[in-house]
């Protein structure tokens, strides 16, 4: 498992794993989307807007769980020392914000028919909004700064402080009455929601991991190089 | 103690402060934080006549009066609590009696609400449209679903 904490053994494991992962991510992505537009039912209440879903939800969760990966390296990087957590920093922000960016939109287009509203100040909605502003600031700031050395700490320690915003994504629903649903599917129940619309929603999420790892290692191969060839 | 663990902890502890921190600020500010109140929160709170506030409940089963075209007066409730709001607009697709809403609006007395926005609340259950029907025809048609 050296290859997630070392760049040149990284590199390694990505040339082997990066074209089985495309083609992985392009067979998954098609057939989500069979599934999403022509292989699942329409929603009792909300008819075909039901579909939006299929788009929403994963890039809800990839955008909390790119953070989420953001912030385990954040803290490697600066309690281990492991530099390789920079380089995921630097490398991975634009793609979590980009699945946030596309969780905002999608919500809004299906808040619109359904709610009667683009955009509620819920605790949900402002919560992502932070979110999403967040990993802007993490953009802006990798941009900025002369000092490698200087930026990468500050970088880090910025993923950790915005870290807290996670939990409040997670439970907003919970913790405070929001116009936006509570989750369907958590660990402790059984989903309610039905194996037809279950089956395109996973097959979505993983289709979506898999196009956002393959951008990933992309950014993960070419920051290693910059780096290596101090242009970073 | 080794020199990493040591900033592991420093870490660690730094988060679990600032955490506590945002979530004291988040809980102590939790009215103002929530959405709305509902119905039966309402009646503890002293009502401030037209002051804008949002109210999420239930539509009562058979409140719903269409008075006009666009004028319609309904009974927003928790089981607990309703209230008689009266709305001039366009109501979203999703609203009808039994179904969850979300109303923003002010109160002209103590018991009518004059509502500016009504959106409609969804819920967590996804399910065909084609086992509603099924549903029905067996008799297990769930009245919580609707």
């Amino acid at each position: 498992m050296m290859f997630l904490i070392n760049p040149n053994k990284f590199n390694k494991a990505a040339d082997f794993l990066i074209k089985p992962i495309l083609v992985l991510s392009i067979i998954l992505f098609s057939l989500g989307l069979l599934f999403s537009f022509y292989l699942s039912p329409e929603d009792y209440q909300q008819g075909s807007t039901v579909r939006i879903m299929y788009v929403h939800v994963p890039s809800a969760w990839l955008a909390l769980l790119t953070y989420a990966i953001m912030t385990l390296y954040s803290i490697a990087a600066l309690a281990f020392r492991i530099p390789f957590g920079f380089i995921i920093n630097t490398a991975v922000a634009p793609i979590g914000g980009i699945f946030t960016l596309i969780c905002i939109i999608s919500g809004s287009f299906w808040g619109k028919p359904m709610w009667g509203t683009w955009w509620v100040w819920d605790a949900r909605l402002t919560s992502v909004a932070i979110l999403f502003i967040i990993y802007l600031v993490i953009i802006f700031m990798n941009l900025s700064f002369e000092n490698r050395v200087v930026r990468e700490k500050v970088v880090a320690i910025f993923v950790l402080v915005g870290s807290i915003n996670l939990p409040i994504v997670k439970f907003s629903v919970d913790w405070w009455n929001t116009l936006h649903q509570p989750a369907t599917i958590s660990k402790l129940s059984k989903p309610n929601i039905d194996p037809s619309m279950m089956i395109p929603l996973i097959i979505m999420t993983f289709a979506f991991a898999m196009i956002g790892l393959v951008i990933a290692i992309l950014r993960i191969k070419t920051e290693i190089i910059s780096r290596k060839s101090n242009l970073g | 103690m080794s020199l990493r663990f040591q900033r592991l902890l420093l870490i660690l502890l730094t988060l679990v402060i600032i955490l506590s921190a945002v979530l004291l600020i988040l809980y102590n500010t939790r009215e103002n934080v929530s959405y709305f109140y509902t119905p039966s929160e309402i009646d503890k709170l002293d009502i401030v006549i037209n002051e804008k506030i949002r109210i999420g409940g239930f539509i009562e089963n058979d409140s719903f009066n269409k008075i006009s075209s666009s004028s319609f007066k309904f009974k927003i409730t928790d089981e607990k609590a309703s209230i008689l709001v009266t709305f001039n607009g366009i109501l979203p697709d999703l609203f009808r009696e039994g179904q969850g809403a979300v109303i923003e609006g002010v109160f002209v007395d103590n018991d009518n609400f004059n509502a500016t926005n009504v959106f409609a609340k969804h819920d967590e259950n996804y399910m065909p449209a084609s086992i509603k029907e099924d549903l029905k025809d067996t008799g297990y048609w769930n009245k919580k679903y609707k």
